[in-house]
């Protein structure tokens, strides 16, 4: 890039802030990253200038008031680049199930005082409201990922879409399959790569926290997973745990999202 | 050119031929159940073969059973044969190097010479070996790592008197007993192994050997338990060449009711053991200073395997599937000489929903539609 350094923000929505982690975890690269870019923004880390124009905001998080539409709107105007980041960003999050419950009646059984809550009615991903140039998933992302996309933007070329299947990384690792040998309902053949396979590496059953792969067959799997014993409803909840917004684990839960059944 | 069946190595001898190896300068691997399957493990000396294990094969199903056989091999395969040794599923092949004035260096990564042997080899992994030799040793073209790996290896194989149910290599021609590519073979009865040499440094190590000759019976044994391997296997391909029969059916409406099936995983390509795909890729520190250009396994059932320049030719499942499958049983015919399939059957059980390669191809081939 620019003899100048890159200015970065990064921004938090509805989220648990995991997927912050994913720098400050950087280690020896943090120190490397600050040669390259200029962090503007970045509450978690202690750098505080939200309105400030930069060239890449990452964002985590998903849209759950009136307030982060105004404010995500505002982020897309004064950024180069948007990077989501997770799977709140990119497809929801854990909190958009409330899209699928009465969430009036939850307001009030949680709420002491719930007329002050000021929610939306769908817990929306950053697409849903703005040109996002790049989308990175995971429950929480890794550093891996975004050291790669980093690299790139600040190379000026487009980051690598990992959208192959989670049962390719765990077959470059050489996991025995959890569903073929000991029955177990893994959702690898349907979920997006970028983890490594983590979770057949130690020995269980992926739950899909990337999201949905390109060429996904869920109503295959699902099928599957029926012959796995599992019932209806345990079926579903495979589909939509953590990627209640992903369109297509959404449509294969057959709870929908309001736009997609 | 084999020897004869001379040389019988009694069970409680069989620590001879492991000692004979590490003094070769081998390290040896063996197989092991671990997370529920048998993969090549390092043995460590002084240790023994696991005795007992049972496997039961069935369309996306794999199941270890112990039992008090004695026996070290009665079992068929694992979910990898030889290639992830000599193919790595990941591995960099050069990298770069930027110093503070700009200047780049290229470097080379070479594999490491590292003498292994395998004990317990089956005869369809060796057919496949030779099939990736054709491939990474053509003449045109050699893949140094693939080179380095390969002469690395010793191979102690084992005829097979168990074969599962997913088995059908007595079809391919590649099995359940190996005729070339070992450097030591086995049969093994309930007391001990008639062991052969294929080639010379097998000889060499078969020299050292504590060998009794082979009874009149045992001989019996060995060739009624082979015959039975062959007979029990109830799979089979159509035909031992396929090419034209795929490629007239190309609009067969099977390839469709299979890709409703098929979840495009890439776990049959994955197990295996001729499959020889790879994608490559840079993957750099944050610094600018150095890169690594890595290559991994690739399968025709990824979106990248076919993406050309904007371009993904084989967008759907159905063409990604017929791909494999063309590929595979057919066209490897002309690319290579024969078919791409030993009948190792791994891409049967190995796929989580059971797609049956045999079936599919039977019913794409067959006269009705
Ligand atoms: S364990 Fe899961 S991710 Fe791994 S190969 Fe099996 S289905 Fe795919
Ligand atoms: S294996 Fe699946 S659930 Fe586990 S981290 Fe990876 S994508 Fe998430
Ligand atoms: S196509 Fe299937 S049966 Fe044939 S060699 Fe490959 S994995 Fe084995
Ligand atoms: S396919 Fe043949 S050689 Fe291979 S494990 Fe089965 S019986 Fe043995
Ligand atoms: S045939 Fe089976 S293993 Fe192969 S890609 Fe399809 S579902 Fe996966």
């Amino acid at each position: 890039m620019s003899a100048t350094k890159a200015k970065v923000a990064v921004h938090k929505f509805s989220s648990c802030d995991g997927c912050q982690l994913a720098f400050l975890n950087m280690g020896e690269d943090l120190l490397a990253l600050f040669d390259q870019v200029d962090i503007i923004h970045f509450a978690e880390a202690g750098p505080l200038n939200r309105e400030a124009s930069v060239d890449i905001s990452f964002v985590e998080g998903s849209l759950s008031t009136p307030e982060d539409i105004h404010r995500i709107k505002k982020i897309r105007e004064k950024s180069r680049y948007v990077t989501t980041i997770g799977a709140c960003a990119t497809a929801g999050g854990l909190q958009a199930l409330r899209n699928v419950a009465q969430q009036d009646d939850w307001i009030q059984s949680v709420y002491a005082t719930p007329q002050y809550i000021s929610s939306l009615d769908q817990v929306m991903p950053i697409h849903e409201q703005i040109a996002v140039d790049f989308e990175l998933r995971g429950c929480p992302v890794n550093t891996r990922q975004i050291t790669a996309v980093l690299r790139s933007l600040l190379n000026g070329v487009t980051p690598v879409n990992e959208q192959d299947k989670v049962c390719m990384e765990c077959k470059r690792q050489h996991e025995v399959c959890a569903m073929v040998a000991r029955g177990l309902p893994c959702m690898g053949p349907v979920t997006r790569a970028g983890c490594g396979a983590l979770c057949p590496g130690v020995g269980r059953d992926c739950y899909g926290c990337y999201g949905s792969a390109e060429n996904a067959n869920t109503a295959s799997l699902g099928g599957r997973f029926h012959l796995l014993r599992l019932n209806q409803n345990q079926v579903r909840h495979r589909f939509v745990s953590f990627n209640g917004a992903d369109p297509v684990f959404a449509s294969a839960g057959s709870m929908g999202t309001g736009k997609n059944d | 050119m084999h020897s004869p069946l001379r040389n019988f190595l009694p069970r409680n001898n069989f620590s001879e031929l492991l000692t004979a190896l590490s003094d070769g300068g081998y390290r040896c691997l063996a197989p092991k159940v671990c997370d529920g399957a048998i993969v090549y493990k390092e043995l460590p000396s002084q240790d023994t073969l696991s005795t007992g294990i049972s496997i039961h094969q069935a369309p996306g199903s794999y199941r270890v059973e112990i039992t008090d056989s004695a026996r070290n091999f009665g079992w068929s395969n694992g979910p990898q044969g030889l290639k992830p040794l000599v193919f790595k599923s990941r591995e960099t092949l050069w990298s770069v190097r930027r110093d503070t004035n700009g200047q780049m260096t290229f470097t080379e990564s070479a594999a490491e010479p590292d003498p292994v042997a395998i004990i317990g080899v089956r005869s369809c992994d060796l057919a496949a070996l030779a099939l990736q030799d054709k491939h990474f040793l053509n003449n045109h073209n050699r893949d140094s790592h693939y080179q380095t790996r390969r002469a690395s290896l010793f191979l102690v194989a084992v005829n097979c008197t168990h074969p599962s149910d997913t088995c059908f290599c007595a079809s391919t021609g590649d099995g359940p007993t190996a005729q070339d590519g070992f450097d030591l073979l086995l049969d093994e009865l309930d007391d001990g192994f008639v062991i052969r040499a294929g080639t010379e440094a097998g000889e060499k190590i078969l020299e050292t050997l504590p060998v009794d000759p082979v009874a009149p019976e045992q001989a019996e044994a060995i060739s009624r338990q082979n015959q039975r391997a062959r007979e029990c296997q109830t799979r089979r391909l159509p035909s031992r060449n396929l090419e034209q029969a795929l490629f007239e059916n190309l609009e067969h409406p099977r390839w469709r009711t299979v890709a409703q099936r098929c979840l495009s995983c890439a776990n049959c390509t994955s197990v295996c053991p001729t499959c020889f795909c790879y994608s490559e890729q840079d993957t750099g520190t944050l610094d600018f200073t150095r890169s690594e250009h890595v290559r991994e396994w690739d399968s025709c059932f990824t979106q990248g395997h076919s993406y050309i320049h904007g371009l993904t030719i084989r967008a759907d499942t159905k063409l990604r599937y017929r791909q494999w499958l063309t590929h595979k049983l057919g066209s490897w015919h002309s690319q290579y000489g024969r078919s791409g399939c030993v009948g190792c059957g791994r891409c049967i059980s190995w796929c989580p929903v059971g797609i049956d390669i045999t079936e599919e191809v039977t019913a794409i081939v067959s006269a009705e539609t």
